[in-house]
C-alpha cells in the first residue's frame, strides 16, 4: 500500500511527501485512504491486486513489450496477399507524422475554441469523404464499416417503417453478424443470392425478395468477394422504385476511379476508412463513415456527431460546431435507437490528410494501378493447372476469388505452404461460403509490383503440385 | 511554478480550409506506378470497369504540394488542446498522461503492419499480449474472463446489453424480461445502448444524498427486470454505500448486474466489481488505462464477465495451452460480432505498457492520488464565489470526481457555466465538461483532475476559475463575449442546428452559400 508521500512514479506526481503533506492539510484529513469513507469496509480489497511485478524503467519496459511482440512477423517481413476489410496500402509519411502529433493524439472532447484545429480538422474529412461519394453530408467516424453499415439500415428501417434488409448474400460473414445483432430487435435480415457465374447479386432473386416491407438494399461496391457489380445503379433504382432505401457500402480507395454512388442514387453510403493512410495496426486501423444527402430527414437520423462550418458574425471568419447534438443518444437516453461515443476521430483526421495528398490524380492514379496489378496477378495464378482464378467473370478491382478444387489441396494446406516461402496467401473462404468450394479472396494493392506477383505466382504453383 | 495564465494566447493561424489550398495540377503524393509489363498484360483500367461504374468526373479533392499539406494540418494541430499541451480535467473523460514510450511501441511494425487475419503462428506476440491483458484486468476486477473487442465504453456497454439479453434468451425468459434498469447520473450510453439492444430502460433518479435510494430500486425490480447498468461513482463523484444491495437485490429478483467502470480510475486496486458481485463490468483503456483519447478514439472497452456468461463474449478470444495461443471461434453461443475481428490492439498494447510500469503499488497510487487531487480541487473550488457542491448534507468524500454548481454565480451575475467553460480557454486550460443529460444540477461543470497533474497544474487550475468568478462579478460581458484569446473567436453557433446554414461538408456550404448569394 502506497505511504502518504514515499512511492514516487514518474507519471505519478503529487507522491512526494511534501506535495502530498500541503494538500493532505489542505482537504483536512489525515491520510488520502481516508478518502474512501464512503466504500463499506467490507467491499474493499484487503491485499495488493497480484499482478506482474512492475518494470520500473523505460528500457526496461520497452525491452519486454518488444520482446513479446518480435514473436509476431509482420506484413512489413511477410508479402501480403490478404485482405478481406483490412488492406495493406502504402502509408504516407505525411500522414503518420499527423497522427502522432500530441496535440491530436491527447486530444478528446474539447469543441469550437479550444479544438478548433481538430473539428476542423474533421470537417475536411467530411468534406472530402463528400466529394468522393458525391454526398452533402457526412458522419464523423464510425467504429468501422460494419458499425457504419448497422446505423445505416437501421436507419433506413426509421425513415421508412418497415423492417427487412436486403444484403448480398457474399457480404462477409463478421460483418453479417455485426448487423444481424444489431438489428435483431427491430428488422431482420434476408440475404439476396449472387450470381454463381459472375459474383455479382442475382437481380432475379432481388426482384423476386424486393417487397413493401423491404426497408432497405445494401450492396457493396466492391462486394466483399471483389466483384465491381455493374448492376449497382439497376440495383439501386430498383430498390428506390421499391420504396426501400439504397444503401450502398464502399472501399474508397476506388472512388478515384468508380463512380460515386452518390452520382447513381445511393441513399445512403457507408465505407471503411482504412484504405486511406492508415496501418493495419491488427483490425485496430479500422474506421467508417456515413454518408446521405442533406435532408433533415436523414440528417435527424444520424448516430454521429456532425461538424458544421460555421462564422464568426464580424468578419466571416470559419469555425466548426457539432450540429444537433440533441438528435444523439447523448441527448436521448434510453429513447436513444442507436449510439454513440468515442470512435474512431484519429483516423478521420488521417483520412483527411491522405486524400489531401493524394488529390484527384493520385487516387485516380492508385485506382489504376490496383485494377492492372489485380488483373495481371488472378491472369498469373489462372494459368496454374487446377487453379481458376479469378472465379468469377464479373470486373473486380483489389480483391478476387480464387479456387483450388481441382488441385485436391484445401485452402489451409496451401496456405501453410505459402506462409513457408514468406508469403500470407488469400483469406480462407471455404468455411464461410462453402458453396466457393476450396477458394481463397486474394488481395493485391500498390505496394506490389510485378516481381512480389511472380514471386506469388511462382509460390502458389509449388503449393498446389 | 504556476504558468501566468493572464498571459496566455493560443495559436491563431486563421488557416483557410485545405478545400481552399494548393493550386491546380499540383500533388502532395506519388503512388508507385505498374511497370510496363503489368500495364501491357493488364491493358487499359478503366476498360476493366463496367461502363455504368467509371468516374465520370475526377472527385473534387485538393491539389496541392507536400509541405502545403504537412503545414496545413500541423497548424490544425496547433490549435488544439490535447493533454500533451495542456491539463484536460473534464469531468466524467479521465484525461491522464499517455506515456509515449507506449505509443512509440505501438507503432513498430511488429503491431502497425499486421494483418488481423494471418495465420496465429505469425501473431504469437500480439496474442500474447492480449492474453497477458485478459488475466490482469480479470485480477484488477475480480472477474472471469475478458473481451477488448469493443472499441469505445458506449460499445462496451452496449455489448454487456447484448450479453444480458443472450443470458435470458438462453434460458427462455427473454420474452419476460424487457426491462434494464440503470441511473440518471450514469453516462448516457447506459440509457441508450440497452434501449439499442431492445429493452425498456427504467431510470432512477438521485435520493437526498446523491445517488439512487434502494426503495427506488425495489419500486423498479420486477419479474420483467433483465439487468441492471450500475455506475459508481456515477458522475458526481459520490460512492453508493449501498452498492452490495444494489446487486443482491438485482440478482434475487432473476437479473444481471453490469458495472460501468468508465469512472474506475479512484477504485484500482482499492474494489473489484467481482468481489461487490457483479456478473460483469467494462473499463474504458483510452481513459483509466493511460491509452491516449486520440481526438475522440482510438478507444477500447474491456469488458468482463463472470464464468457463467464468459461463453457469451464475442467471438473470437484468446486460447493458450501453455504453448501457443490461439484464436478460438468456435463457441456457439457467443453474441454477435461487435467489432470487425480483434478490436482496437493498438489500444490494449498501450494500456498493457502502462500496467507493467506501475505494477499492484502503482495502480494504488494512481487510484489514491486520482481522488486525492480531485478532493484537493474541491477544497478550493469551495472557497471560489458563486460556486457550490450539491448535496451539502452528504458527508463522504468525493472520490475521482465531482459535479459542481455555478447556481449562485449565475443568479448573481448572469454568466452561465457554458460561459465560464469557453472562458477557460482563455487562460490556455482544456474547459471543463458541464454536464451529460438529463441537466439535474443547476449550471453544472464537472471536474476530473485525475493521478497525472502536478500540484502546480492543479493550483493553475482553481486560479483560472476563481479568476473567471471574480471576473463574472466585476465585468460579467468580458466572460459572457468570451472567448478573447482562443484560435478562434465567438462563432454564429445556431447556424450548426438551422438546416438552411448547417454545413457537413465544403460541398454543401457552397451549395447552400451560392442559393443565398442569388
Amino acid at each position: 500500500m502506497p505511504k502518504d508521500g514515499g512511492y514516487v512514479h514518474p507519471y505519478i506526481p503529487n507522491t512526494s511527501p511534501a506535495a502530498r503533506r500541503r494538500m493532505l492539510d489542505a482537504i483536512g484529513v489525515a491520510s488520502a485512504a481516508d478518502l474512501y469513507d464512503a466504500i463499506p469496509n467490507a467491499l474493499k480489497l484487503k491485499r495488493p491486486l497480484d499482478l506482474p511485478p512492475p518494470i520500473a524503467s523505460e528500457h526496461g519496459l520497452r525491452k519486454h513489450v518488444e520482446g513479446i511482440l518480435a514473436k509476431n512477423k509482420s506484413c512489413a517481413e511477410l508479402l501480403n496477399f490478404r485482405g478481406a476489410g483490412c488492406w495493406q496500402h502504402y502509408v504516407p509519411a505525411v500522414c503518420d507524422e499527423i497522427n502522432r502529433r500530441g496535440e491530436f493524439l491527447t486530444a478528446y472532447a474539447g469543441w469550437s475554441y479550444s479544438d478548433h484545429g481538430k473539428l476542423q480538422a474533421i470537417f475536411e474529412y467530411q468534406s472530402l469523404i463528400g466529394e468522393l461519394v458525391g454526398l452533402d453530408v457526412v458522419s464523423t467516424p464510425t467504429y468501422d464499416w460494419g458499425a457504419a453499415a448497422d446505423s445505416a439500415v437501421a436507419m433506413a428501417c426509421r425513415l421508412t417503417g418497415r423492417k427487412q434488409i436486403l444484403v448480398p448474400a457474399s457480404m462477409d460473414r463478421a460483418r453479417l453478424s455485426q448487423m444481424r445483432g444489431f438489428t435483431k430487435p427491430f428488422a431482420s435480415v434476408i440475404e439476396v443470392a449472387i450470381d454463381r457465374k459472375s459474383g455479382a447479386l442475382d437481380r432475379r432473386d432481388l426482384a423476386a425478395r424486393l417487397s413493401a416491407d423491404t426497408a432497405a438494399v445494401y450492396l457493396e461496391v466492391p462486394s466483399s468477394l471483389g466483384i465491381v457489380d455493374g448492376g449497382a445503379p439497376d440495383i439501386v433504382k430498383r430498390a428506390r422504385a421499391k420504396g426501400a432505401l439504397a444503401v450502398v457500402g464502399v472501399d474508397p480507395s476506388t472512388l478515384g476511379v468508380l463512380e460515386a454512388p452518390g452520382n447513381y442514387g445511393a441513399d445512403i453510403v457507408v465505407g471503411e476508412l482504412q484504405p486511406l493512410g492508415m496501418h493495419m495496426n491488427g483490425g485496430g486501423g479500422l474506421a467508417g463513415f456515413i454518408a446521405s444527402r442533406d435532408e433533415p430527414r436523414f440528417v435527424d437520423e444520424y448516430p454521429s456527431f456532425l461538424i458544421s462550418l460555421t462564422q464568426v458574425p464580424e468578419n466571416g471568419a470559419f469555425g466548426f460546431g457539432v450540429g444537433t447534438l440533441d438528435r444523439t443518444s447523448y441527448h436521448k437516453r434510453h429513447a436513444a435507437t442507436d449510439y454513440y461515443g468515442t470512435t474512431q476521430w484519429l483516423w478521420g483526421i488521417t483520412a483527411a490528410v491522405y486524400l489531401s495528398l493524394m488529390g484527384p490524380q493520385g487516387m485516380r492514379e492508385l485506382g489504376e494501378g490496383i485494377i492492372q496489378r489485380a488483373a495481371y496477378a488472378a491472369e498469373r495464378i489462372g494459368r496454374i493447372k487446377g487453379v481458376k482464378a479469378p472465379l468469377f467473370t464479373g470486373a473486380f478491382f483489389k480483391e478476387f476469388v480464387v479456387n483450388f478444387d481441382r488441385t485436391g489441396k484445401t485452402v489451409a494446406a496451401i496456405n501453410k505452404r505459402l506462409l513457408r516461402q514468406g508469403i500470407v496467401g488469400g483469406k480462407d473462404l471455404s468455411h464461410a461460403f462453402p458453396a466457393l468450394g476450396h477458394s481463397a479472396l486474394f488481395c493485391v494493392t500498390e505496394i506490389h509490383d510485378r516481381a512480389d506477383i511472380d514471386r506469388l505466382a511462382t509460390a502458389l504453383k509449388e503449393a498446389v503440385s | 511554478m504556476m504558468r501566468r495564465v493572464e498571459q496566455f494566447q493560443a495559436a491563431r493561424w486563421a488557416e483557410p480550409l485545405i478545400m481552399q489550398l494548393g493550386t491546380q495540377g499540383e500533388r502532395g503524393i506519388v503512388p508507385p506506378a505498374p511497370d510496363e509489363q503489368i500495364r501491357k498484360a493488364a491493358g487499359k483500367a478503366t476498360a476493366r470497369i463496367p461502363a455504368s461504374l467509371r468516374r465520370k468526373a475526377p472527385p473534387r479533392l485538393p491539389e496541392a504540394s507536400q509541405q502545403t499539406v504537412l503545414r496545413h494540418f500541423t497548424r490544425l494541430s496547433q490549435m488544439t488542446m490535447g493533454v500533451d499541451v495542456t491539463p484536460d480535467m473534464m469531468g466524467t473523460c479521465t484525461m491522464k498522461y499517455s506515456p509515449k514510450v507506449n505509443d512509440h511501441i505501438a507503432r513498430l511494425p511488429q503491431l502497425a503492419d499486421l494483418h488481423p487475419l494471418q495465420d496465429e503462428s505469425t501473431i504469437q506476440g500480439l496474442l500474447e499480449i492480449l492474453y497477458r491483458m485478459n488475466r490482469i484486468m480479470c485480477e484488477i476486477a475480480g472477474m472471469d474472463e475478458f473481451s477488448f473487442q469493443p472499441a469505445s465504453g458506449a460499445q462496451g456497454i452496449y455489448a454487456n446489453a447484448c450479453i444480458i439479453r443472450a443470458y435470458h434468451e438462453s434460458r427462455g425468459e427473454l420474452d419476460r424480461r424487457r426491462e434494464i434498469i440503470t441511473t440518471a447520473f450514469s453516462h448516457p450510453a447506459d440509457a441508450a445502448t440497452p434501449a439499442v439492444a431492445g429493452f425498456k430502460v427504467i431510470t432512477l433518479y438521485p435520493g437526498e444524498q446523491g445517488y439512487p435510494e434502494l426503495d427506488a430500486l425495489k419500486a423498479a425490480l420486477s419479474e420483467r427486470t433483465a439487468g441492471i447498468m450500475f455506475t459508481c461513482p456515477e458522475d458526481t463523484g459520490l460512492f453508493n454505500p449501498k452498492l452490495p444491495e444494489f446487486v443482491d437485490l438485482v440478482h434475487r429478483a432473476g437479473g444481471l448486474a453490469a458495472y460501468d467502470q468508465a469512472n474506475g480510475n479512484g477504485l484500482l486496486g482499492i474494489i473489484r466489481a467481482g468481489d461487490a458481485g457483479f456478473d460483469m463490468c467494462q473499463f474504458n483503456l483510452h481513459k483509466t488505462f493511460s491509452a491516449p483519447h486520440g481526438a475522440i478514439g482510438l478507444g477500447c472497452a474491456a469488458v468482463g464477465v463472470k464464468k457463467h456468461l464468459a461463453k457469451f463474449l464475442p467471438n473470437p478470444v484468446i486460447a493458450f495451452d501453455g504453448k501457443r495461443y490461439r484464436l478460438d471461434a468456435d463457441r456457439p453461443e457467443a453474441i454477435d460480432k461487435i467489432r470487425a475481428y480483434l478490436g482496437n490492439v493498438h489500444t490494449v498494447l498501450k494500456a498493457y505498457a502502462w500496467v507493467m510500469s506501475l505494477g499492484a503499488e502503482g495502480l494504488k497510487a494512481v487510484a489514491e492520488t486520482a481522488v486525492l487531487n480531485n478532493n484537493y480541487l474541491l477544497a478550493g473550488i469551495a472557497k471560489i464565489r458563486g460556486a457550490s457542491i450539491p448535496w451539502p448534507t452528504n458527508p463522504h468524500h468525493r472520490l475521482e470526481q465531482v459535479r459542481y454548481s455555478w447556481e449562485q454565480l449565475a443568479k448573481d451575475t448572469g454568466v452561465t457555466s457554458d460561459q465560464i467553460l469557453v472562458r477557460m480557454v482563455d487562460y490556455g486550460l482544456q474547459h471543463y465538461m458541464t454536464s451529460h443529460h438529463p441537466m439535474l444540477v443547476p449550471e453544472p461543470f464537472t471536474i476530473e483532475p485525475g493521478e497525472s497533474y502536478s500540484l502546480d497544474e492543479l493550483d493553475e487550475c482553481l486560479e483560472t476559475l476563481r479568476r473567471i468568478a471574480d471576473e463574472a462579478y466585476t465585468q460579467p460581458d468580458l466572460v459572457k463575449t468570451a472567448p478573447h484569446r482562443a484560435s478562434v473567436p465567438r462563432l454564429d453557433e445556431a447556424a450548426v442546428d438551422d438546416p438552411a446554414k448547417w454545413a457537413f461538408t465544403w460541398r454543401a456550404w457552397e451549395r447552400k452559400h451560392a442559393a443565398l448569394a442569388d
